[in-house]
């Protein structure tokens, strides 16, 4: 196999790899100096604002811009859901753009909205995606798939049977069978991106050529989706991104307000700047699928899990689907499951991919319900967990898992600070609780290529199509790259983030790193090679005898015998060397790897008064195969953890359950944590050679999956009382407590 | 939160309540000496209006009376540091320091902070510590609330240069970062208290 020639510097002789390098645009981004898609003012651009609507479910009949038009300013009023002669226009979400306006300053493009004259008709609104027997009455419910699979010990069913009523048998027989069974209702809300950065672009047409810059994670493939609505081709499409504020999995596509920018800036004969309003960003651009579950689980005398019965739902707005069947129950299979799910159809917008997607919420529906078997059984969750570790869908992960459990449990001091469930002691209103959970991801490397160019002169450049969605993605090209060619990392000129650079693909799925490391490593091995070639016939020592490090080109172990890397350059000749490697998603590689585990835990204290929940400490424990830069890969795990703090205790969308408006679509309303809400987080990277010499594999998503499950199961260490739904905000932890008290 | 100063007015109470007409008065006394139209609509024109920042008098053509701070900064300045992430302030991202106290530029009014000094973070000193230190502990990652943090890390630490890492965890709290850096924004400010960075 070709790739074999390529491969990572062992441990003990790496330079960079590995190691903690400041980002090389930190002190651009941290000056204000970097400038962001919003951040762009083109020469005699235009302001574009646009009416979203009003209404979660409608018919837009008529839009009467005679009004708009008229405000001083205004240039262009460009109609996007409006009735077509075919009809009226359905709308399904509130927020939906039905109009933009450009005008010469934002105020006058927002007056103008305010004066657009809608006439809709409203139809009936459904937003209830936890109330799946209301669903199920509004006719808003969509089979979404299951099925049972069970231990083949059980045998077949008899010539006779019905074979799926001998199943369900099997089922309900396991389940009263079982030592110990637990049944529960769980859920998780429905989130959105809330980016930062809003979506939008800012672009222009030049002639026939549309240059756009483009918030967006997917810098390589923007062009064809422009191209595509625009009835031109992808050639007469650049998209530049250099910097974008957030993406989380919602930013890989123009969107139909992106086509519309370019549609108004070809009418104005201007450029414009389309960016969305805050409350636009929270109801229309993206949004992560809620999760409900009913869910009986039966386990024997050692709280290990023989049988799990769950039906969940969930909505991911009007499309109608929910958390994937497959994924739920998480990590954790028992030899017998049934399973089912039933998408629910709502006036949301539908749903886009958030970091590891249904990750989270299938972690915290399954989850959840073991820690509950823990606390039934007043057992510690720590040996619950760990023992149901046979019974995996990734059973070579056992080990890993085991190991980072351990791992966890000290950093947190798991033996000194455990206790029952509800039996802490408690200090006033306040008791403190642990909690854990583990989860998995691929993290695969996606396709990328890279145009390295080296100049006699020993400048170094290279090109790739890709992005930094905040990961530090400059920082690693560099960082391989000189490694490769034995340079301090900032002897590297990177250039990212257009769509003229050499094809990468989308930042998502924790597919950046690796995908990028793949092209970077393999041009600098296939230059460096060429190189190694001019300067063994000087140094008459053989290519393969050679090493590049410290600035220089040097035998192996003679330290005598050395070129320095300007002059090894001189050798290339008056031209400069350029070299293109490609990388091939799905391809075998020494560099890249996918699948990983992972766990973390919780130490949370709830104030029984006010339902208010702290953490006090988090831990993460990930094994990630090979560290690039140890730096940002830290701060990635942190943001994520900081992230399950906002789904496990803060963060919701709420729905007027009659109008279906977006409540809380502002940023005073929709509740993220603060600085002073996180507590103390720990970062552990569970990298053995082992999983070292696997090579990269993506960072991204698996962090930000079973910490909401942990911190839910270290509130109900605390209070003995399980929260159901998450976020736990003080009135849910109140309910909850209350509810208890009742039932006791 | 990070202790907002109080004698700004909003463009919310611009637009609200008894608006116009206060808004007005006010509005004629904060741009005295200005070229202010005698009308009270909030769309007339003031057709120079002079501010001063990051040490600069600027004299901008044809503000409407209406506009924020932050459009004039971003779109007639082209200081686009400060970032226009909720209009309500409640994020931090468009924090400034006026007369050295911070302030959300997107719910200050531009005529409201004629003869008053401005700083954004563009004009930070080169050598200041806060920046560096962003950097150094890796405080940032898509980096769109960063320069919001930096200003109010900035503002804090002027006032309480020696703040312990309790009153930073408490004190900085008017800020959103959505990619999760709280935990080394808490590094990049207690290293800088502990004068572990320069400038
Ligand atoms: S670094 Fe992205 S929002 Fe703070």
């Amino acid at each position: 196999m070709a790739d074999t020639k390529y491969s990572w510097p062992a441990s003990h002789q790496a330079q960079l790899i590995g190691k903690r390098v400041d980002r090389l645009d930190g002190l651009v981004k941290s000056t204000g100096a970097a400038k962001y898609t919003y951040d762009l003012n083109l020469d005699k651009q235009l302001i574009v604002r646009a009416l979203g609507c009003p209404f979660a479910h409608c018919r837009v009949v008529s839009v009467d811009t005679s009004e708009a038009e008229k405000v001083p300013g205004v240039v262009v009023v460009h109609l996007i859901n409006a009735p077509k002669e075919d009809g009226p226009v359905e709308i399904q979400a509130q927020g939906t753009l039905i109009a933009a306006v450009a005008a010469e300053t934002e105020a006058a493009a927002a007056e103008a909205c305010a004066k657009l004259k809608v006439a809709y008709e409203e139809l009936d609104v459904f937003v209830d995606d936890h109330d799946l027997a209301a669903a199920e009455a509004a006719k808003r419910t969509k089979a979404a798939g299951g099925g049972i699979e069970l231990d083949e010990a059980l045998g077949e069913p008899g010539d006779d049977d019905d074979e799926s009523e001998w199943e369900d048998k099997m089922i309900q027989r396991l389940l009263v069978e079982s030592k110990y069974v637990v049944e529960g209702r769980y859920g998780i809300d429905a989130i959105t991106h809330c980016c930062l950065e809003p979506h939008g672009s800012t672009l222009q047409w030049e002639g026939n050529k549309l240059k756009v810059h483009l918030s967006t994670q997917n810098v390589s493939q923007c062009d064809d989706g422009f191209a595509a609505a625009l009835g031109i081709t992808a050639d007469e499409v650049d998209v530049h991104c250099d910097y974008i504020g957030g993406g989380f999995g919602s930013k890989f596509q123009p969107n139909y307000w992106g086509i519309a920018a370019a549609e108004i800036a070809k009418k104005a004969g201007r450029p414009v700047k389309f960016m969305l309003t805050r409350e636009q960003e929270l109801q229309i651009a993206g949004n992560r699928p809620s999760g409900y579950i009913d869910v009986k689980l039966g386990a024997d005398e050692n709280g290990v899990v023989k049988v799990w019965d769950s039906h969940h739902w969930g909505t991911s707005g009007f499309n109608g689907s929910t958390v994937s069947v497959g994924t739920v129950p998480y990590v954790y299979k028992p030899k017998n499951i049934r399973r089912r799910a039933t998408g629910v159809v709502t006036n949301n917008e539908p749903s886009v991919a958030w970091r590891a997607p249904n990750h989270p919420q299938a972690c915290l529906l399954t989850q959840t319900a073991y820690d509950d078997l823990a606390a039934k059984m007043q057992a510690d969750s720590f040996d619950i967990f760990l023992r149901n570790l046979e019974n995996i869908d990734t059973p070579e992960k056992a080990s890993v898992y085991a190991e980072e459990m351990r791992i966890a449990a000290e950093l947190i001091q798991w033996r000194k600070y455990w206790h029952p469930h509800g039996k802490g002691h408690k200090r006033g209103s306040v008791v403190d609780g642990l909690g854990i959970g583990i989860h998995k991801w691929g993290g695969t490397a996606n396709t990328s290529s890279c145009l390295l160019r080296i100049h006699p002169d020993g400048g170094v450049e290279s090109y790739c199509g890709t992005q930094d969605l905040g990961t530090g993605t400059r920082t690693v090209c560099a960082m391989v790259v000189a490694e490769t060619l034995g340079l301090p990392v900032d002897a590297v000129k990177v250039n990212i983030g257009s769509s003229t650079y050499p094809f990468s693909g989308a930042s998502g799925g924790s597919t950046t790193v690796g995908a990028v490391s793949e092209s970077h490593r393999r041009a600098a091995q296939d230059a460096i090679a060429q190189i190694f070639e001019k300067v063994a016939a000087k140094l008459d020592v053989p290519a393969d005898q050679l090493e590049a490090i410290g600035g220089k080109i040097q035998a192996k172990g003679y330290g005598d015998k050395a070129m320095p890397w300007k002059q090894a350059c001189s050798l290339i000749g008056i031209r400069p060397l350029e070299v293109t490697s490609n990388y091939q998603r799905g391809t075998a590689s020494p560099l890249s790897n996918e699948g990983v585990a992972g766990v973390q835990m919780a130490h949370v204290a709830v104030d029984t008064d006010t339902g208010e929940v702290k953490i006090k400490r988090m831990v993460a424990v990930q094994d990630i195969g090979l560290i690039i830069n140890r730096k940002t890969a830290e701060s990635q795990v942190y943001g994520a953890m900081i992230m399950s703090i906002a789904a496990a205790i803060f963060e919701q969308r709420i729905n007027d359950p009659k109008t279906g408006a977006f409540l809380n679509s502002e940023l005073d309303a929709y509740r993220l944590p603060r600085l002073g809400d996180t507590g103390e987080l720990v970062v552990h990277f569970h990298e053995p050679e082992s999983e070292r010499s696997r090579g990269v594999i993506g960072l991204g998503e698996p962090p930000a999956i079973s910490g909401i499950a942990a911190i839910s199961n270290a509130v109900c260490n605390a209070t003995g009382v399980r929260v159901p739904t998450v976020p736990m905000t003080p009135k849910r932890v109140l309910d909850a407590l209350r509810a208890a008290k009742a039932n006791a | 939160m990070s202790e907002p100063t109080t004698d700004q007015f909003s463009r919310r109470a611009f637009f609200k309540g008894s608006g116009a007409v206060a808004a007005a008065t006010m509005v004629s006394s904060e741009v005295a000496g200005q070229d202010v139209a005698a009308s009270p609509n909030a769309t007339r024109l003031i057709k120079g209006m002079t501010l001063k920042v990051n040490g600069k008098q600027y004299t901008i053509e044809n503000v409407e009376a209406r506009t924020t701070l932050l459009d004039v900064l971003r779109l007639r300045l082209n200081l686009t540091g400060a970032k226009p992430v909720s209009m309500d302030g409640s994020s931090g991202a468009s924090t400034v320091l006026i007369d050295g106290r911070p302030a959300m530029a997107s719910t200050t009014l531009a005529a409201s902070v004629v003869g008053k000094e401005i700083t954004t973070i563009e004009g930070l000193p080169a050598n200041d510590a806060v920046p560096h230190a962003f950097v150094a502990d890796d405080a940032q990652q898509c980096g769109f609330c960063t320069p919001g943090f930096v200003m109010a890390v900035r503002a804090f630490l002027n006032r309480h240069p020696e703040a312990t890492d309790e009153q930073l965890r408490s004190g900085l709290n008017g800020n959103i970062c959505r990619c999760g850096t709280y935990a080394n924004i808490i590094r990049a400010a207690v290293s800088i208290v502990k004068g572990e960075q320069n400038g």
